[in-house]
């Protein structure tokens, strides 16, 4: 390889490199600074850093195409991807830092870690060999392991550690066996080249091998029948890390799964569809009917994250490129609506501590009418009510099941979204009728405006879902 | 008798099965727990390693290689939670790991 092949094959990894580069620095800069400031320069350092790769994967990435011998894509989709999940992971971390302050928690590894899991993401999204894709995949997970744990004196939350491990090791072991089946089959870990052996003629090895691999994705984004995980994890881990699992790891692992379905396996869509469509099925029916009982506010948007989940799967099913844009519509909507709902709950803190159970919402509307306003909007957007943007993420997404002849899943996922709507207006109705005396202390400021700014771009971002949608439709993928 | 592709295949998928059974049927340790998962790994190197002979590509070792790195990084992370969670709770059974309901 010439160093000319190099320097055009690096060009294209500027967001990977700056994020690989940079969670390295800071470690670095974290082990030889002293004194009370350097966890907070930080965790605001990592801030920059993620801001700085998304704008790097959108402006700075020229040209589009292969590198390393196409075990590494850059195109439209991975822009996108990158770019959503690197600012998405910026402000997770913008609402962690006064958590983080309050728990006594602040530690320098939180941010490095998160910079270092959010490499694993864009690593994802941009794999084009199965070799890659793991790769992207572990950084990501042994990353976010630690997360779910890093409040290390709480039992609960390593215990949610704990089980995040043992069954994410699972899943990685599944999606990797079926990697090594699928490499064996196919004679070669490149996706291009998969595809080619996939077209010239699938066999009982491949079908087996793809099957693994979907069950380990979809382990990955907490689909049912693999979502048990997923309630646990986000009850027990600390709020912030919960608000960044619900959004920028699902949005990575749900395009990886689109990516090797439609381009590897593209041509043997009836092979996976109705896989895909079960799944789907299955995970709408769980969010939905699993989160009517919940008392606890993280449990149930554990259940929602798997209910939402449900219909990204479904516009994945219509394996199409209307599937694609609605779900990356979708998805987008989905992180603007969870993160600032998160940011909601993060502002849940009495004279004690946080609080957690939805009753405790009680009276939101009086005691804090704009809190309360925002959640409101936030609760009505994720549930899919019109005519919030939500409405639209799901709108599009049943629209692209109807092309895709999908009938009676787009029948499913409306019914779904009925019984969905329930808890989140359960919700509505306990911030707007209930009363309590529980006064909640003031959050901090950036927590506040991410809570507001999030309820009031439920109804603003409705002129600009044109432009997104206009953004996503430019999205190709070779199918 | 001539040892073939189907006979490491059959190997890798008995170990896959055990590393799998490993984790849903015990209830005692959490260490099994991982020595299971290192099981799973395992198999599929074997997969990958045979794979790759049979082919005669080397993508298949040089990806065998790779997980072998990514299994020992993920052992180490492992024992470091369960350090933490022994720390929390004072005992490592599979059944004591059910403070929240799941």
């Amino acid at each position: 390889m010439t160093a000319d092949m190099l320097s055009q094959d690096l060009s294209l990894l500027i967001p990977e490199l700056v994020l690989a580069g940079g969670a390295m620095a800071l470690l670095m800069l974290g082990v030889f600074l002293k004194g009370e400031k350097t966890s907070v320069l930080i965790q605001w350092l990592t801030i920059g850093l993620l801001v700085a790769a998304g704008l790097a994967a959108l402006f700075l990435v020229s040209g589009e195409g292969t590198a390393f011998n196409g075990s590494f894509i850059f195109d439209s989709l991975a822009r996108f991807s990158k770019t959503a999940i690197a600012l998405v992971a910026a402000i997770a971390m913008l609402l962690a830092m006064p958590y983080l302050k309050a728990e006594n928690l602040g530690k320098i590894e939180y941010p490095v870690l998160v910079a270092l899991a959010v490499t694993g993401m864009v690593m994802m999204v941009s794999a084009n060999d199965l070799i890659a894709m793991y790769m992207g995949i572990e950084l990501q997970s042994l990353a976010l392991y630690v997360l779910a744990a890093f409040n290390r004196d709480s039992l609960r939350a390593s215990e949610a550690g704990l089980k995040y491990f043992v069954l994410g090791a699972l899943s990685s072991g599944l999606l990797l066996y079926g990697a090594s089946l699928v490499y064996g089959f196919a004679g070669s870990t490149g996706f291009a080249d998969i595809a080619l052996a996939v077209e010239s003629g699938s066999n009982v090895g491949l079908t087996v091998g793809l099957v693994f691999v979907i069950c380990g994705l979809a382990f990955k984004v907490s689909a049912a029948p693999f979502h048990m995980w997923t309630p646990d994890v986000y009850e027990g881990a600390p709020t912030p890390v919960t608000a960044f699992f619900a959004t920028a790891p699902k949005f990575a692992a749900i395009v990886l799964l689109a990516r090797v379905l439609m381009e590897p396996f593209g041509s043997v869509v009836d092979q996976w569809r109705d896989v895909i469509w079960m799944i789907a099925v299955l995970s709408m029916g769980v969010g939905a009917f699993g989160a009517l009982t919940q008392q606890n506010i993280k449990r149930l948007m554990a259940y929602s994250s798997i209910g939402n989940m449900g219909y990204a799967l479904v516009a994945v099913a219509a394996a199409s490129q209307t599937g694609l844009w609605a779900l990356l519509v979708f998805m987008s909507l989905y992180m603007v609506g969870v993160i600032g709902s998160f940011a909601g709950i993060l502002s849940m803190r009495t004279r004690e501590g946080m609080v957690e159970q939805v009753s405790d919402l009680a009276g939101l509307a009086q005691r804090n009418p704009g809190l309360g306003w925002s959640m409101t909007a936030l609760m009505f957007s994720i549930g899919g009510l019109p005519f919030m943007v939500g409405f639209f993420g799901k709108f599009f997404v049943v629209y692209a099941a109807v092309q895709a002849d999908l009938m009676i899943l787009a029948v499913l996922a409306v019914l779904f979204s009925v019984v969905g709507a329930a808890y989140y207006l359960r919700i509505v109705k306990v911030i707007w009728f209930d009363s309590s005396d529980i006064e909640f202390v003031p959050a901090a400021v950036s927590t506040y405006w991410v809570a507001r700014i999030a309820g009031l771009a439920t109804i603003l971002l409705l002129p600009a879902l044109g432009w997104l949608v206009f953004r996503a439709y430019s999205v190709g993928l070779s199918l | 008798m001539d040892v073939g592709l189907g006979h490491y295949l059959a190997v890798a998928g008995v170990l896959f099965t055990i590393g799998v059974f490993g984790i849903f049927v015990n209830r005692k340790n959490v260490i099994i727990l991982l020595m299971s998962v290192e099981l799973i790994l395992l198999s599929v190197n074997i997969n990958l390693v045979a794979f790759s002979a049979h082919l005669g590509d080397l993508a298949g070792q040089v990806f065998a290689l790779f997980v072998l790195t990514v299994a020992a990084a993920e052992a180490a992370v492992g024992l470091a939670i369960l350090v933490v969670y022994f720390r929390n709770r004072g005992d490592i059974s599979v059944e004591g790991v059910n403070l929240m309901k799941g």
